[in-house]
């Protein structure tokens, strides 16, 4: 059973996003690091880059796929984290606690899903 | 000449029933209906014999001049050692189209690998391709990735004097991607950079130049790449491998991607084609630089192996997302160059070089006296333009020196179709060249000062 955790806001594409005032970090799932499997790179976005929500924003690549990351909701990238260049076995550790990107200026979408909502997701998947 | 077309007329009988149609004319019907198809055959006459061939093709080749060449814009008659021309030619090697396991060609990822490793030698920068098409969609390929690494940027400044086949190429690719091209203007023959500055705005992503540059002169790019990382933009330089070795490398400029052709290093002119091009790029920009990688590492039982390592912006990695088009390389090119630079050596490329230049050198002062010609500066690698006082001495300078079976050079209009450049001939001189060769050029040339 993936880990879920409550409090956040998800995405059908399974990334995670944990919004404070216009400020949105956002990250991938523990379905997503298990789907990808052993992640070997992470491509981040430049700081000061705009994006339209589900526009294609940062990449993961594992030994099986390369999966393009959409922005959950528009805004402006304010930091991306750096430590995953070096080691993107990170997102495979604890991909909670290691966020790709945060944005700000957000405008929220209606379509976000909470942790029950999101788990229940996760069952038509199986 | 049988076609060698594997399937019969019961092959193709069956195939039709299978899919439930008459005829393979009827498998285009809707194209036929469209209007696209031709109502009528073409007026080609009925095939040859092989035997009818070979003559008919001989015949052609018997038209062909020969002729001692002095033409380059690009493509240049450099001296290739016989063991290019032999290795490159074995059937392995000439034949083979890169398989879709292509680990199971280790001797090809070998030659590739030693391909990049000579790139990266070359150019000072860590990271090689395993080929492109040619310069001039390398050049495109590098306005690619300068154009796509900032969201919010979509210009790109190219100079001038970079070569008209690749400024063609970017132009074709630019069309229609919402991006915008900005030219830097030149002076006497170089890049104007004192204007740079003026042409960069908070959408520019970077610049693209090339040295020796269209004219064959060197450029100096002191200070250029701190003013293109100033903006945080990427700065690309394209130069003929055979010069860096005795110029100052892309790395060495700065530079974040170095571009060119590599026709001069063992590949014959052909007509202009086909040769390779080659891109290096720095660490940073390791996984956005289109084509393949090819690595070393070792297999299960610890023997070395190679593999394609990276080829993160192809089409079957990134399917749709994909940002190059490139999905193969010009492999029995970069072969042709493997061979020729472990040949030469840097040593010998240099002598190649030296030997091209000093050659280019001789002729330059030669021309520079006669009345009618005007020159720019001497700082040129082994092309250099002159400017006649009109086009009709020009076509009759041309005409002496083919009349004595001499290709005198290549007429830069032909190749800008720029008005101005419509006097100007670029003269190439390679290492090829002998000192009878030079004098002859320049004594038939002499005969029109009386004129």
């Amino acid at each position: 059973m993936s880990k879920i955790i409550d409090g956040l806001l998800y995405t059908k594409d399974h990334e995670w996003l944990k919004v404070e005032g216009t400020e949105a970090t956002v990250g991938i799932t523990d379905y997503a690091q298990t789907s990808l499997g052993e992640i070997v790179y992470v491509e981040l976005p430049v700081v000061d880059d705009e994006f339209s929500a589900k526009e294609e924003i940062a990449n993961v690549e594992s030994v099986k796929a390369a999966s393009a990351i959409y922005s959950p909701v528009s805004g402006t990238v304010s930091e991306v984290n750096e430590e995953l260049s070096d080691n993107p076995e990170l997102l495979n550790k604890d991909s909670y606690s290691n966020f790709i990107f945060k944005l700000k200026d957000i405008k929220m979408e209606e379509d976000l899903l909470d942790a029950e909502a999101y788990r229940e997701y996760l069952k038509t998947l199986d | 000449m049988y076609s060698y077309i594997p399937h019969t007329f019961g092959d193709e009988k069956k195939m039709l029933e299978a899919i439930g149609v008459n005829s393979i004319d009827e498998l285009f019907v809707d194209l036929k209906e469209g209007g696209c198809l031709l109502k009528d055959f073409l007026n080609i006459d009925e095939g040859l014999s092989e035997e009818e061939v070979i003559r008919k093709v001989k015949k052609l080749a018997k038209l062909n001049v020969q002729g001692v060449s002095f033409l380059g814009a690009g493509v240049y008659d450099h001296i290739i050692p016989s063991a290019v021309t032999s290795l490159s030619s074995l059937p392995g090697f000439v034949t083979s189209y890169t398989p879709y396991q292509a680990e199971i060609s280790q001797g090809i990822l070998e030659a590739f690998f030693e391909f990049q490793t000579m790139i990266c030698s070359l150019t000072s920068l860590p990271v090689s391709n395993a080929t492109l098409y040619d310069g001039a969609s390398a050049a495109a390929e590098a306005a690619s990735l300068i154009l796509s690494s900032k969201r919010s940027c979509n210009e790109i400044i190219v100079s001038s004097t970079i070569s008209p086949f690749s400024l063609e190429c970017i132009k074709t690719w630019i069309k229609g991607t919402g991006n915008i091209l900005v030219i830097l203007p030149e002076k006497e023959g170089v890049s104007d950079f004192d204007v740079l500055e003026g042409l960069i705005t908070n959408k520019t992503a970077g610049l693209m130049v090339q040295t020796p540059n269209k004219y064959g002169f060197f450029e100096d790019l002191t200070g250029i790449s701190s003013i293109v990382h100033s903006f945080k933009g990427l700065f690309a330089i394209s130069s003929d491998p055979l010069s860096l070795t005795l110029q100052k490398s892309q790395g060495q400029w700065g530079s974040d991607i170095a571009i060119g052709d590599t026709q001069s290093l063992g590949v014959p002119m052909a007509f202009g084609g086909p040769s390779a091009g080659y891109m290096a790029v720095s660490d940073a920009l390791m996984r956005k630089i289109p084509g393949r990688i090819v690595g070393k590492t070792f297999d299960n039982q610890g023997n070395t192996a190679y593999v394609l390592t990276l080829q993160a912006r192809e089409q079957h990695i990134k399917r749709e997302r994909a940002t190059s088009n490139i999905c193969s390389n010009e492999a029995l090119i970069s072969i042709m160059n493997v061979i020729y630079t472990s040949q030469l050596g840097f040593k010998g490329m240099k002598e190649a070089a030296l030997q091209s230049r000093a050659k280019a050198q001789y002729l330059f002062e030669g021309l520079k006296k006669l009345s009618f010609v005007s020159t720019k500066n001497n700082d040129f690698f082994l092309e250099f333009p002159i400017e006649f006082d009109s086009l009709e001495r020009l076509e009759k300078f041309l005409f002496l020196l083919k009349e004595k079976g001499i290709f005198g050079g290549v007429r830069l209009y032909s190749l800008t179709k720029n008005k101005e450049d419509e006097k100007t001939l670029l003269v190439a001189v390679t290492e090829k060249r002998t000192k009878e060769e030079l004098d002859e050029y320049l004594e038939i040339v002499g005969r029109l000062e009386n004129e």
